[in-house]
């Protein structure tokens, strides 16, 4: 076991020390950071979705939370450090009440879905009418519609003047993706992530083998939403506004296809869906011929018909079944796709 | 007594619009367990047919109530025979393909009419009560909805076509013993909802503006409806609607309209907390 998990951990650093290296060649960094912000929000629903079997229609107001929870605390600060920090910690609190209000309720499938729809409604339509001067958190304005520019952006811990930005940024921001995709391969292998597995494939039995169910829901829920806000707080810096947008449904909806495309209960899924469809949203953003939505639509509804289990896991077995006689066989992990959201 | 009157008025109003929105969803909920995500595109799509229409010369009242909801129930049909047939009985996966169908209907819109609003003007003109003015079309939405559920609760308790569609949503397996085929059910089923839908969205485009993505504005409130509502088809209907838009327009009176939507989505998150099963999984058990 101690060397399966050195032999992951290493070849998760050397795979993606290459890809930093090698991806900023052909794609600009300023928009390689934005993929990888997506890869860290896909990351957070594929966690509670992929391996959790909790269907969060609302990770997008996790996304907006941290988003503007950095801005403005970075306003009333004047420095970056503490708004990071809070940025993961207000999502994370928030979700846990929520998620405590649901699982301890014994919501599940729909009613899970739904609930989380409209608390990402309520806060949409909420910071979208606090356009008025009477919005006011400390210095900073809300600003409705608007959203809030001009906050400090990422410095230095301890010296405000030096910021982050360009290219350095990027490597920021690459960095804590590979960190939090550690942090996630661990919580994974512990016996924490374990059960949580366990609960996803059948909740009664993990109940009454003892184990609380809801409260390890609510932790493994309150964990997504403090990757999410981490990506929000990330997305803040590299945009430089925020704006209510980052809670709409149609950013929560991106966030489900990702994790759809690239394939639940992997790790490494809903990274490529995002950084993958985002990318593609990009170029088809420079052409009018076909709408962007209209094509995002079409994925989500192929990839739902005829490859459900995305696209990670097909192409692993494609190549195992090319390449499986030669090599030792891993034990097949039991990926079974979450049926009850 | 005038504003007694108005504000009776404009309660009622926001329960029928509640009504006519979620009735399409509800029918194709409630009978097949399918979630339609693409619904608020359904109606978007009745308002363009109901415009489109109006455009050629076609009487209003024809276009909304015959042309938007035949439109609509067909492409309806198309939906469920290409995609949604696939699908029975996979709650999710309904519902994430339907939301990839909507961003593709908003996509199509765009594509063809254009990102910009367009409207057609009330049918009905308004009238002054006492000292204020009262819209006309409001009493042409609340009839349309009375109708509606009327209609539907006829449908379903008095025709035979009715009875088998009950038949079907409670033991399909046995439906299909009795030599009636589910798949064909379900597909007319869907074409009523589908028209529902359209002909929520026509009846509701002259009080609105139209653009491609305006679906998104009726399909929350449609789901949280239909969702509060449980499992009884027209009694989770009519009484989810009406605690829901009583909530609304009363903070919208008291406060403002921002405070009525935020009021009514939180009634619901209560709502689902205490009566998971919905409204008519605790009172009126077993009503249709």
């Amino acid at each position: 076991m101690g060397r399966s998990v050195l032999h992951d951990v290493i070849i998760t650093l050397v795979v993606s020390a290459l890809l930093i290296w090698l991806l900023p060649l052909m794609i600009s960094t300023y928009t390689l950071t934005v993929l990888v912000i997506y890869g860290m929000l896909g990351l957070s629903l594929g966690l509670i979705w992929g391996f959790g079997g909790i269907l969060c229609f609302g990770q997008a107001a996790f996304f907006g939370l941290g988003a503007y929870t950095y801005a403005i605390a970075a306003i009333n600060i004047g420095e970056s450090t503490l708004p990071m920090i809070l940025a993961v910690l207000v999502p994370a609190v928030f979700a846990a009440l929520l998620g405590a209000m649901m699982f301890y309720g014994r919501l599940a499938d729909v009613y899970l879905g739904v609930i989380t729809l409209v608390v990402t409604l309520i806060l949409f339509k909420f910071v979208n009418s606090t356009a008025g001067p009477q919005y006011v958190i400390g210095n900073a304005r809300l600003g409705g519609f608007n959203g809030i520019p001009g906050f400090q952006t990422l410095n230095v811990p301890g010296d405000p003047a030096a910021y982050i930005w360009g290219d350095p940024y990027f490597y920021v921001c690459a960095v804590a993706l590979v960190i939090v995709f550690l942090l996630v391969t661990w919580l994974l292998r512990s016996s924490f992530g374990r059960i949580a597995v366990g609960i996803r494939e059948n909740e009664v039995r993990m109940g009454l083998m003892g184990y609380d169910v809801a409260t390890r829901k609510t932790v493994l829920f309150a964990i997504g939403a403090a990757i999410a806000g981490l990506a929000g707080a990330l997305f803040a810096n590299w945009g430089e506004i925020v704006t209510p947008n980052l809670f709409s449904l149609g950013q929560s909806a991106e966030i489900i296809i990702w994790c759809i495309v690239g394939g639940l209960g992997t790790r490494f899924g809903p990274i490529v869906g995002a950084a993958g469809l985002a990318y593609l949203k990009f170029m088809l953003g420079q052409q009018s011929m076909i709408d962007n939505t209209l094509v995002l639509g079409l994925i989500l509804v192929l990839f739902v018909l005829f490859l459900p289990r995305g696209l990670v896991p097909a192409v692993a077995s494609l190549l195992n079944s090319i390449f499986g006689g030669t090599k030792r066989k891993p034990k097949p992990r039991r990926m079974r796709r979450a049926r009850h959201g | 007594m005038d504003l007694s009157f108005v504000i009776l008025v404009e309660v009622l109003y926001g329960v029928a619009s509640l009504v006519l929105i979620s009735a399409g969803l509800a029918v194709v909920f409630g009978m097949m367990k399918v979630i339609n995500l693409a619904h608020g595109e359904f109606m978007m799509m009745g308002g363009y047919a109901t415009i489109t229409a109006v455009g050629l010369g076609v009487n209003v009242f024809v276009a909304m109530l015959v042309i938007a909801p035949l439109v609509v129930g067909l492409i309806g049909l198309i939906v469920e025979r290409l995609v949604i047939r696939h699908l029975y009985g996979r709650l999710v996966d309904t519902m994430l393909a339907t939301w990839g169908l909507s961003l593709v209907f908003i996509g199509l819109a765009t594509m063809i009419f254009g990102n910009t609003t367009t409207g057609i003007s009330t049918p009905i003109p308004g009238f002054a009560f006492g000292g204020y003015q009262v819209n006309g079309y409001n009493f042409f939405i609340i009839i349309v909805s009375i109708v509606l559920v009327i209609a539907m609760y006829a449908v379903l308790r008095g025709t035979r076509a009715g009875l088998i569609a009950r038949g079907t949503m409670q033991r399909s397996d046995m439906a299909a013993a009795l030599g009636y085929s589910p798949g064909r059910i379900y597909m007319m089923t869907f074409f009523c909802g589908s028209a529902l839908s359209g002909l929520a969205g026509a009846v509701l485009a002259p009080l609105v503006g139209l653009v491609p993505t305006s679906g998104g504005a009726y399909i929350a409130k449609a789901f949280i409806t239909v969702i509060a509502g449980g499992p009884s088809l027209i009694a989770g209907l009519v009484s989810s609607a009406t605690s829901f838009g009583l909530v609304s327009q009363f903070f919208t009176f008291a406060i403002s309209p921002v405070i009525g939507e935020v009021a009514l989505l939180i009634a619901a998150v209560v709502l689902l907390r205490t009566m998971p099963q919905g409204i008519t999984g605790r009172f009126f058990k077993g009503k249709l």
